[in-house]
C-alpha cells in the first residue's frame, strides 16, 4: 500500500461488491439445487420470478440506462413465445436449444424495428413501441397455423416426466437470468454503458463529445429485445400454452415498469429487488386480481413522485452500496458523509 | 393540450373511458338521460384535470420525460383496474334513442349518420374555438408563453402551475366528451382506453406533432383507412390503421402539417 489511510483513492471493488459477488455465486448454486428440495409448485412459481427478473432487468437497461421508455417490449415476449411454438413445436427442435436461437432472432428483429421506433422520442417513442407490439399481435393471429386468435399449445419435451419438465424450465430460467444480469452488469461498466448514461442525461453534450448516441441506443434496444424474447421463450416452455392476448399483452409492460420503478430505476440491484417483491406479492395476493394491480399502480406512482430511486435508492441513500461493481468510487476515508452520490450509475 | 406541458399523457384513453363510465353510472342509477349526464360528468372531469395536474402531474414534470410517463402510465393502469373491479369487464354502450341510427340521405343515395356528423361538427367547433382562444386571447398568450418558457413567463407574473392546471382541465373536459362519443358510437369496456390512446397517438403523429388542425386531418385519415379496410375484412381495421401510421413514420415522420419551428 503506497497510500495512507486518509488519502482519497479511486476504486471499483469494495467490501460490498466483493460480498455481493460472493453472495451471487452462492445464491446461484443454492437456486440450482433448489428443485430437489422444494415442492414442484414452488419450482413453477420460481420460474415466474426468473421471468420477471429477466424482463425487469432488460427494461431497466432500456429505460434506466438508455433513457428509452418502451411500453412495447411485449412484442418480443410474444415473438419469443411464438418462436418456441415454431422452432420447437412445429419444427420439432429441442426446446432448450431453441431458447438462445429465439433470443438471437428477437434481437435481430429488433434492429429494423429500431429504425422505426427511433424516429420518435420520449412519450411518443413509448406509444410507438406499443403500436409495433400491437402490429405483431394482429399479424400473428392471422396465421391459423399458429392457432389464430385462440392460441396454441406447445408439445412437451419427449421422454421427460412432468416434474422434470418443470425443473428443466426452472433451470433454463435460472441460466437466462444469470446471463442477462451478467450482461447488463458488463454493459453498464463498459464504454457502451457510459456512453448510454451520458446520452440519457445530456444527449447533445454526449454527441458533441464524440459518442455515437444512436448506435449505443440501438445496441441496447436489440439486447433488450433479445432478453424479452428469451423471457417469452421461457413463458412458452413453462406454460406449454401460448395465447396471443396473453403473450402480447400490455400488462407485461405494466409489470416491468412497476417492478423497476418500485425496485429502483437505473441500478442493477433495484429491478431484482422489485421483481422479488412483485413476485412475492403476486403469489400471496393472487386472489385479489384487480385490486392487486390498483395497489401496485398507486405504490408505483408514489415511488416516482417521492422516492425516484425506488427501494434501492432508499437503502443506499445514506451510504453508497454497489453489490455489483459497475462504477468507480472516490473514497475519502476522513470525510464524515461520503454518501452524497456523485452520479447515478 | 398536453403539448403545453410537453408531456405525453399515457392515461388519456383511460380517462376517456373513465368519463364514459361516469355517464354510465349516472344513467344506471336512473338519475338522468345520457346526454344530461354528460353535462354533469364534463365539469367533474374538468375539475379532476385541474386537481390531478396541480397535485400529481405537476410533481412529475422534469427535464426527463421518464417520471411523467411512468406516472401517467400508472394512472392508466389504476383507472383500468378500478373499472374492471367495480364495473365488470362487459362491453357497454350508450343509447341515445332515435339518434343512434338516424341518418341523412344525400343525393346519390349516400347516407350519413346524424350522430357521427354531430361529433365531427363538435370536434371542428372545439378545435376552432381552441385555436382562436390560443391565438387571440390573453389566456391563449399566457398558455403559449408558459409552454415556451415557464421560468421567463413566471417572471412576468404568470403562474405556470395554474396555467398548466387550466390546460389539463380543458384537455380532461374534451377527453370526457370524446369518451362519451366513443361510448355511443362503438361502445366501451374498461380496457378500451388502450386502443383509444393508440388511435389518438396515431392521429397526432400522422397529422404532425403540435398542430391542432393536423390532428383533425390525421384522425380523418385514420378513420377512413380503418373503415375502408373493415369493408374488406372486418378483422383488418386495427391492423390497417397501424400500418398506415407506420408508413407515415417511415416516409413522412413529421406528419402532414409541420409546425413552424420555434427556435
Amino acid at each position: 500500500m503506497t497510500h495512507n489511510n486518509t488519502s482519497p483513492r479511486v476504486q471499483r471493488f469494495d467490501r460490498f461488491s466483493i460480498a455481493g459477488l460472493g453472495i451471487s455465486f452462492v445464491l446461484v448454486i443454492v437456486l440450482a439445487v433448489l428443485p430437489y428440495y422444494v415442492p414442484i409448485g414452488s419450482t413453477r412459481d420460481l420460474t415466474n420470478l426468473f421471468i420477471y427478473i429477466i424482463l425487469a432487468t432488460s427494461w431497466n437497461l432500456l429505460a434506466g440506462f438508455g433513457g428509452m421508455v418502451s411500453i412495447g417490449q411485449q412484442a418480443y415476449i410474444g415473438l419469443g413465445a411464438y418462436g418456441i411454438v415454431m422452432i420447437a413445436g412445429l419444427a420439432g427442435f429441442n426446446q432448450l436449444l431453441a431458447i438462445p436461437l429465439v433470443a438471437i432472432a428477437c434481437g435481430v428483429i429488433a434492429l429494423p424495428i429500431s429504425y422505426l421506433a427511433f424516429r420518435l422520442t420520449g412519450g411518443y417513442f413509448a406509444v410507438g413501441t406499443w403500436v409495433i407490439a400491437e402490429v405483431f399481435r394482429l399479424v400473428t393471429i392471422r396465421f391459423p397455423e399458429l392457432g389464430g386468435g385462440s392460441g396454441i399449445s406447445v408439445a412437451p419435451m419427449t421422454g421427460v416426466d412432468r416434474d422434470m419438465r418443470i425443473a428443466i424450465a426452472y433451470w433454463a430460467g435460472l441460466v437466462v437470468t444469470a446471463v442477462v444480469i451478467s450482461a447488463v452488469v458488463l454493459i453498464a461498466r463498459s464504454k457502451l454503458g457510459l456512453a448510454l448514461t451520458a446520452a440519457r442525461d445530456e444527449p447533445v453534450a454526449a454527441a458533441t463529445s464524440g459518442i455515437n448516441v444512436v448506435f449505443a441506443k440501438r445496441v441496447v434496444f436489440m439486447i433488450a429485445g433479445a432478453a424479452a424474447g428469451a423471457a417469452g421463450a421461457l413463458i412458452a416452455i413453462s406454460t406449454l400454452n401460448v395465447q396471443p392476448t396473453a403473450v402480447y399483452g400490455v400488462q407485461w409492460s405494466a409489470y416491468m415498469i412497476f417492478i423497476v420503478v418500485i425496485g429502483g430505476v437505473g441500478s442493477i440491484e433495484g429491478p431484482i429487488i422489485g421483481a422479488v417483491l412483485f413476485w412475492a406479492l403476486q403469489v400471496m395476493l393472487a386472489d385479489y386480481g384487480g385490486f392487486y394491480l390498483i395497489g401496485l399502480g398507486i405504490l408505483g406512482v408514489m415511488m416516482v413522485l417521492f422516492a425516484p430511486g425506488g427501494i434501492w435508492g432508499l437503502i443506499t441513500r445514506r451510504r453508497r452500496v454497489d453489490f455489483f461493481p459497475i462504477s468507480y468510487r472516490l473514497d475519502i476515508p476522513m470525510q464524515k458523509d461520503p454518501a452524497k452520490k456523485a452520479a447515478t450509475p | 393540450m398536453f403539448g403545453v406541458m410537453r408531456i405525453v399523457n399515457l392515461a388519456h384513453g383511460a380517462l376517456a373511458v373513465l368519463a364514459a363510465y361516469g355517464v354510465l353510472v349516472l344513467v344506471r342509477t336512473g338519475i338522468t338521460a345520457p346526454l344530461v349526464a354528460l353535462f354533469i360528468v364534463v365539469p367533474l372531469m374538468v375539475a379532476l384535470g385541474y386537481v390531478l395536474q396541480r397535485t400529481i402531474l405537476q410533481r412529475s414534470l422534469s427535464e426527463s420525460p421518464l417520471p411523467s410517463l411512468l406516472v401517467t402510465f400508472g394512472i392508466a393502469i389504476i383507472i383500468e383496474n378500478l373499472l374492471l373491479v367495480t364495473q365488470s369487464a362487459n362491453q357497454q354502450r350508450f343509447s341515445l334513442g332515435w339518434l343512434d341510427t338516424a341518418s341523412l340521405t344525400l343525393p346519390g343515395d349516400i347516407r350519413i349518420g346524424v350522430f357521427p356528423l354531430i361529433v365531427l361538427l363538435f370536434a371542428v367547433l372545439a378545435l376552432g374555438t381552441l385555436s382562436l382562444v390560443m391565438r387571440n386571447t390573453q389566456f391563449g398568450r399566457l398558455v403559449r408563453a408558459v409552454s415556451d418558457d415557464p421560468a421567463t413567463a413566471s417572471l412576468t407574473g404568470a403562474n405556470p402551475q395554474h396555467i398548466y392546471g387550466l390546460a389539463a382541465a380543458i384537455a380532461f373536459g374534451l377527453v370526457a366528451v370524446a369518451g362519451f362519443a366513443n361510448g355511443v358510437q362503438s361502445g366501451f369496456n374498461p380496457t378500451s382506453g388502450n386502443l383509444l390512446l393508440i388511435f389518438a397517438f396515431e392521429a397526432v403523429i400522422i397529422g404532425g406533432l403540435g398542430s391542432l388542425w393536423g390532428t383533425l386531418l390525421g384522425s380523418i385519415i385514420l378513420g377512413v383507412v380503418q373503415t375502408v379496410a373493415a369493408q374488406f375484412d372486418s378483422t383488418l381495421f386495427q391492423l390497417a390503421g397501424h400500418v398506415v401510421f407506420l408508413l407515415f413514420l417511415v416516409f413522412l415522420p413529421n406528419g402532414l402539417i409541420r409546425r413552424r419551428s420555434r427556435q
